[in-house]
């Protein structure tokens, strides 16, 4: 095994098709993506190399800016729900009664397929049947707003069923990052008389601060470049004030046959995640990490 | 020992992908390259894709089987080889084809803003000699047209669909309700329902099409067909104050409460299933749905017994009559530009295109472009009604959004959301039509 593992020759042939592979399918479509970007084509004949007339465009675009807001929007309350899931997670891990059955209860969202997702809140949110609207009329209120169809709520009518989809996701995350902690230091901490809160905040917090230095970038990445829910559910509208960006380059690419324009939206969407990820890699950069010891 | 004998099985099962994955593609280029003869009796494949899978469409997959054997049959040089896939895919599939230029021989297309790019990209073969052949004056008027670029017709149209409003009968009823000839009486209608606690129209408006039926019928009534047409092709425009006219009156309705609650968040589906439980009492949409109100068994008898359809009144004043449809062919058959059999493809459209109008009413509920001799049929009362109405048609305005360009077609469907959300007023409404086809593309 040893023999084989320092071969050169050896080492090239394990790695080749993993990255004949991932050149195929990641890194040669983001460089066509670039090139398309730099052209007019609506997909089916010639393509016009046109420069950085997309480019110049998508800068001044009204509609895009919008939708990168409504991204934003989304990988902030994305970000800030961490902070709920840590805050469960860590209920859950203190072996409270019945924390294993809640752990799955969690998860379950988790399994469902977004489309299967879509369709139960698109039933919950329905205008005259859902069951919001319901309990609200029986509450008294005369007329509950259509949520779906409100311009100024409708953007956050999804945030629920979207935060909701990946909760289960980061409270396993961080249950299981949770459970890695020696429980040697909480028991010393308990005996130098530390109390639940102090074990949390200077304990558990820093020991699981590079899981979750991580899921900050999963949520925040994960949210900009969003689009499942989003799609089946309004498809942006009504009248893009649901529109993210990943579901407004989908469609100017597929529904306006726009692909020059859609390549480069796309592209930009790139670069702003890789912006997003390199910026908060540096504000949650620390000199030293702490180590069980 | 282990790592290398690993090693060999991993790069082994390697080469077998590769190998599967090439062997397939060779296996598709030989059967094309055996059906590039042209001699008669010599064997034929016509690749064939289509988009009626049989989970989904039923009927008219059942009549496509039917007739690509009876081809076979009648021809045993012949292999139809079917692709069939859903919808979005189907639309997906074919520009990825296209770009390779790997088209089926025979396929199946929109009409005009669709069909453009298509056609600029030559890969269409235009299709006239069918048309002056055997299928001369077989169509019904107004539906080639659809298909037709700088004088060619590029596509055989299969279906053709008007859009009358269905209403319930017995909320009408219950209310001593008159079917509205003018549009005062239809607002008239609407208040009296609103009032009485039933939504008057479904509307789905997260589709947004189905909005923009509304928009056409009220520009054709008020502004008239030329103008609308005109607007729509850049000679005119969507400042036409008859056209601006009917924007405000699409945001009068909605401010009237004639549509259901929330309409723009719903689809046409959920739209649609309002009119279905009763609860809201006209719906206007395409001939495509009359086998719900007719043969579909799984709507109860009661409701399909009580579903019948008016005419989009008229608007006192206005320049459109009652006669004037909006409508239009749904899908056609194309012939590929570069196909090796491209005259025993054409001859396959024609053949297809004949037997399909023979059945695709009886079997499908789908009305064919072709003309239908309805005293042949036993057909539902409600589908005669509506085929003597096709023929008194004055006049036929396709769908804005298959008429226009696909960048422009997704103005305007944005901006019939907005309107019916009152997001833009109708002055912006036209405004942005006019900037969008003006783009051109």
């Amino acid at each position: 095994m040893d023999k084989v593992m320092s071969n050169k020759k050896m080492i090239a042939l394990y790695v080749l098709p993993a990255l004949l592979l991932i050149l195929a399918i990641v890194y040669i479509p983001i460089v066509l993506t670039a090139y398309y970007g730099l052209n007019e084509w609506n997909g089916i004949g010639r393509m016009k190399f046109v420069g950085l007339d997309n480019y110049a465009e998508l800068l001044g675009d009204r509609t895009f800016w919008n939708s990168a807001w409504h991204s934003l929007l989304l990988a902030v309350f994305s970000c800030a729900s961490l902070l709920v899931y840590l805050a469960i997670a860590m209920v859950l891990a203190a072996r409270i009664k019945g924390a294993n059955l809640f752990r799955k209860i969690y998860l379950i969202p988790m399994l469902l397929s977004s489309v299967a997702i879509a369709q139960l809140w698109l039933r919950i949110y329905h205008p005259s049947n859902g069951i919001v609207n319901s309990v609200l009329e029986s509450l008294g209120f005369a007329n509950p707003p259509a949520w779906l169809s409100e311009p100024k709520l409708v953007l956050f009518a999804l945030f629920v069923p979207i935060l909701w989809q990946y909760a289960g996701f980061y409270i396993l995350i961080y249950y299981a990052a949770l459970k890695n902690i020696p429980s040697s230091l909480e028991e010393a901490a308990k005996i130098d008389g530390a109390n639940s809160w102090q074990i949390a905040w200077k304990i558990k917090l820093p020991l699981a601060m590079e899981v979750i230095k991580v899921t900050i970038v999963l949520a925040a990445v994960g949210s900009l470049k969003y689009f499942d829910l989003i799609y089946v559910m309004t498809d942006g509208g009504p009248n893009g004030s649901s529109e993210v960006m990943a579901s407004y380059m989908y469609h100017t690419a597929f529904r306006a046959y726009d692909f020059g324009y859609g390549s480069a939206i796309g592209f930009f969407l790139l670069v702003i995640c890789l912006v997003v990820t390199w910026i908060i890699r540096k504000l949650t950069a620390t000199k030293d990490t702490i180590q069980y010891s | 020992m282990f790592g290398k004998k690993w090693g060999v099985l991993l790069l082994t099962l390697c080469v077998a992908l590769f190998a599967a994955g090439c062997g397939q593609k060779d296996e598709g280029s030989n059967a094309s390259s055996s059906a590039g003869g042209d001699k008669a009796g010599e064997k034929v494949t016509i690749k064939f894709m289509h988009l009626w899978p049989e989970g989904v469409s039923a009927g008219q997959n059942k009549i496509v089987n039917q007739i690509i054997n009876d081809y076979q049959k009648e021809h045993p040089n012949v292999t139809i080889k079917q692709e069939v896939l859903d919808n979005e895919q189907y639309k997906n599939k074919l520009k990825v084809l296209s770009a390779s230029n790997e088209l089926p021989d025979v396929g199946v297309t929109w009409a005009a803003g669709f069909l453009k790019p298509y056609v600029e990209g030559n890969l269409f073969a235009p299709v006239d000699d069918l048309l002056s052949g055997e299928l001369k004056d077989k169509f019904v008027a107004g539906t080639t047209e659809a298909y037709a670029i700088d004088g060619k017709t590029y596509a055989l149209p299969l279906e053709f669909n008007i859009a009358p409003i269905y209403y319930n009968k017995a909320i009408f009823k219950k209310y001593n309700l008159e079917v509205p000839q003018t549009y005062e009486q239809f607002k008239a209608v609407s208040k009296t329902l609103s009032d009485n606690g039933v939504a008057p129209i479904a509307l789905g408006n997260k589709d947004r099409w189905t909005g923009s039926l509304w928009y056409m019928y009220l520009a054709d009534r008020i502004a008239g067909q030329k103008a609308l047409a005109d607007a729509i092709a850049g000679s005119g425009s969507f400042k036409d104050p008859g056209l601006v006219q009917a924007a405000k009156e699409v945001q009068s309705l909605v401010d009237s409460n004639a549509f259901i609650k929330g309409f723009n968040g719903l689809s046409n589906e959920e739209g649609k299933s309002e009119f279905l439980n009763g609860k809201a009492a006209m719906y206007l949409m395409g001939t495509w749905e009359l086998p719900n109100y007719t043969t579909n068994e799984e709507i109860p008898k009661e409701f399909r017994d009580n579903v019948g359809f008016f005419k989009f009144p008229t608007v006192e004043g206005g320049k459109g009559n009652i006669d004037s449809w909006v409508g239009g062919p749904g899908v056609g058959l194309f012939v590929s530009q570069n196909s090796e059999v491209k005259e025993e493809a054409k001859a396959f459209v024609e053949y297809f295109v004949t037997k399909w109008g023979e059945q695709s009413v009886t079997g499908a509920g789908v009305i064919p472009a072709t003309k239908v001799d309805t005293s042949s049929l036993d057909l539902p009362q409600l589908y005669i009604d509506l085929f003597n109405e096709m023929n008194k048609a004055s006049s036929i305005t396709l769908f804005a959004d298959v008429q226009m360009p696909a960048n422009a077609a997704e103005t305007h469907l944005n901006n019939i959301q907005a309107l019916f959300g009152k997001a833009v007023s109708p002055e912006q409404f036209s405004e942005e039509h006019d900037k969008a086809i003006a783009k051109g593309n």
